[in-house]
């Protein structure tokens, strides 16, 4: 098992004016996020608010103006931040003969996977599958895995580069009830016992409520961040999510 | 009479030889192409073959090998980069793109009535290669062998989600346009052999076949050699005695297996 650490609350992570521009067209517009290791950070807002491009925005994805600083701030001087990414789905379509073990090691080796499986990187991607007690789906096809499996194999995955920062997208569509009350508790887990913050896109307002430390209402522009209670009570949040209501 | 017999003449060896290096090749490819959902690609590929052949008989190029080999390297950065560009689905576009190019060989081709002379190309024949054409058959399978050994890992990791394999600064841009160069030059130098007409499904069928039966990497690249090598040596013995085109031969063979593997598949391996 990996040594847990605990989070020292004393670095963060910054984004300064962040701003993405598409075919002319301003995406997002001066998004300015201060965030701490250990917290979890959610983004909500309407379809097409821009939270997806915002992720890919701080991954390097797509490009973007403003910057990313990561502080350290016991010594002050700036470290490279590492960011572990766990994307909405993985393009796998059925009967692709694809293991978990290749899928990872693709990613995380240079042990050609076509040809032989690295005694070294299957243990090491076997520890980090059990974290999320998912061990035992490391020969598994990846296109047989049911929603909250495949999200737990991506987690570890994006774990296995010790990131100072996770970003997950939408993560919790095609999955039941109670295989989000447990997603959300993992997460709950992590950034406790690891050193590290957690940016989530979210949709579902009710576990957002319960769990997240802080809340970011996104549409292009930061409408409003803060506790989910000081978010949730705001004007702009029930312009947002009232207006969304009349529609349906 | 002895098994063995068809092998007493030197073209037969050749032959054998050829179908040795070739088959493997294509199978390793194959495993990509399929898994890519490039098999339009790498038919358009090699519909490019005439105007490429075209091309050089306009520039007044002697070899025509050379002009039909550059022009396919050029096409296949050019369909690369388009169907990155373009939002209309990529098929669509490939297939604008192919049948621009056809059309255009042909045309220059049949131009004077002259195109018996290439019709050959069009069915391909394995009997007529050389020592020295099947030495470079090997540098090219040797090539291929270091790229899948080099950059599979990575080009299985971009295909599976471009965004994650971003953010752990696996870039794949130039190793994409690299394997699309890498098919370009084995349709194109295999062309002569197996023909225009086939050369795609000698690529797509026994990875598909392999497809159909395997759950991990291995497996898939294990059985898609296999079914290409098998199908390769028994469709050219077999094109000996029955006095048949060698490609056609060896394409019934893996589509035969294509069909068992479905079978075996849909009822096994679900």
């Amino acid at each position: 098992m990996r040594k847990i650490i605990m989070p020292c609350g004393l670095h963060c992570i910054k984004v300064n004016h962040l701003g993405v521009t598409l075919g002319g067209q301003e995406i997002l517009k001066d998004i300015n996020l201060h965030i701490h290791c250990g917290s979890l950070n959610v983004v909500i807002g309407r379809n097409g608010a821009g939270k997806s491009t915002l992720i890919r925005a701080i991954l390097g994805d797509i490009a973007h103006t403003g910057n990313i600083e990561f502080k350290d701030r016991e010594n002050g001087h700036i470290q490279k931040l590492k960011i572990g990414y766990v994307p909405q789905s993985m393009n796998v379509e059925k009967q692709t003969p694809v293991s978990v073990y290749d899928m990872i090691a693709s990613y995380q080796s240079n042990v050609p996977v076509f040809l032989m499986r690295g005694k070294k990187v299957r243990r090491e991607i076997e520890e980090h599958l059990e974290i999320f007690e998912a061990g035992h789906l490391i020969d598994k096809q990846v296109c047989n895995l049911s929603g909250g499996e495949l999200q737990r194999v991506l987690l570890s995955m994006a774990l296995m580069n010790s990131p100072n920062l996770l970003l997950l997208d939408e993560p919790v569509s095609g999955i039941d009830k109670n295989g989000m009350e447990l997603f959300y508790r993992t997460i709950y887990n992590l950034k406790k016992n690891y050193d590290l913050a957690v940016i989530l896109i979210s949709h579902d307002l009710e576990y957002v409520k319960q769990y997240a430390d802080k809340v970011v209402l996104l549409d292009r522009s930061v409408l409003r961040q803060g506790s989910a209670r000081e978010v949730f009570k705001s004007a702009e949040f029930a312009q947002v999510f009232e207006s969304r209501k009349e529609e349906a | 009479m002895n098994f063995f017999s068809w092998l007493q003449y030197d073209f037969m060896k050749y032959a054998f030889l050829a179908i040795l290096i070739i088959t493997p090749l294509f199978g390793l490819m194959g495993t990509m192409i399929v898994n890519r959902k490039m098999a339009f690609f790498s038919d358009a590929l090699g519909h490019s073959a005439l105007t490429g052949i075209a091309v050089g008989v306009v520039l007044g190029v002697n070899n025509t090998s050379i002009s039909m080999v550059v022009f396919a390297i050029v096409f296949a950065l050019l369909l690369n980069l388009i169907s990155g560009k373009v939002s209309s689905s990529t098929d669509t576009v490939i297939s604008v793109f192919s049948s621009c190019s056809i059309a255009l060989g042909l045309a220059i081709l049949s131009q004077g009535g002259n195109f018996s002379k290439y019709s050959s190309i069009l069915v391909g024949d394995i009997l007529s290669i050389t020592p020295r054409e099947i030495w470079y058959l090997f540098v090219i399978l040797l090539a291929a062998l270091a790229f899948w050994l080099f950059g599979f890992n990575k080009l299985l990791a971009v295909s599976l989600n471009r965004t994650l394999a971003g953010s752990l600064h696996i870039s794949a841009v130039w190793l994409e346009n690299l394997f699309a160069v890498l098919t370009a030059l084995i349709v194109m130098v295999s062309i002569k052999w197996i023909g225009i007409l086939i050369i795609n499904a000698l690529l797509i069928l026994p990875a598909a076949a392999a497809k159909n039966i395997s759950e991990n990497m291995r497996e898939y690249h294990f059985f898609s050699i296999l079914f290409s090598v098998f199908s390769g040596v028994l469709g050219l013995v077999i094109s000996y005695y029955t006095n048949v085109a060698t490609g056609p031969t060896i394409v019934i063979l893996a589509s035969f297996i294509y069909f068992a593997t479905y079978w075996w598949g849909s009822r096994y391996n679900v």
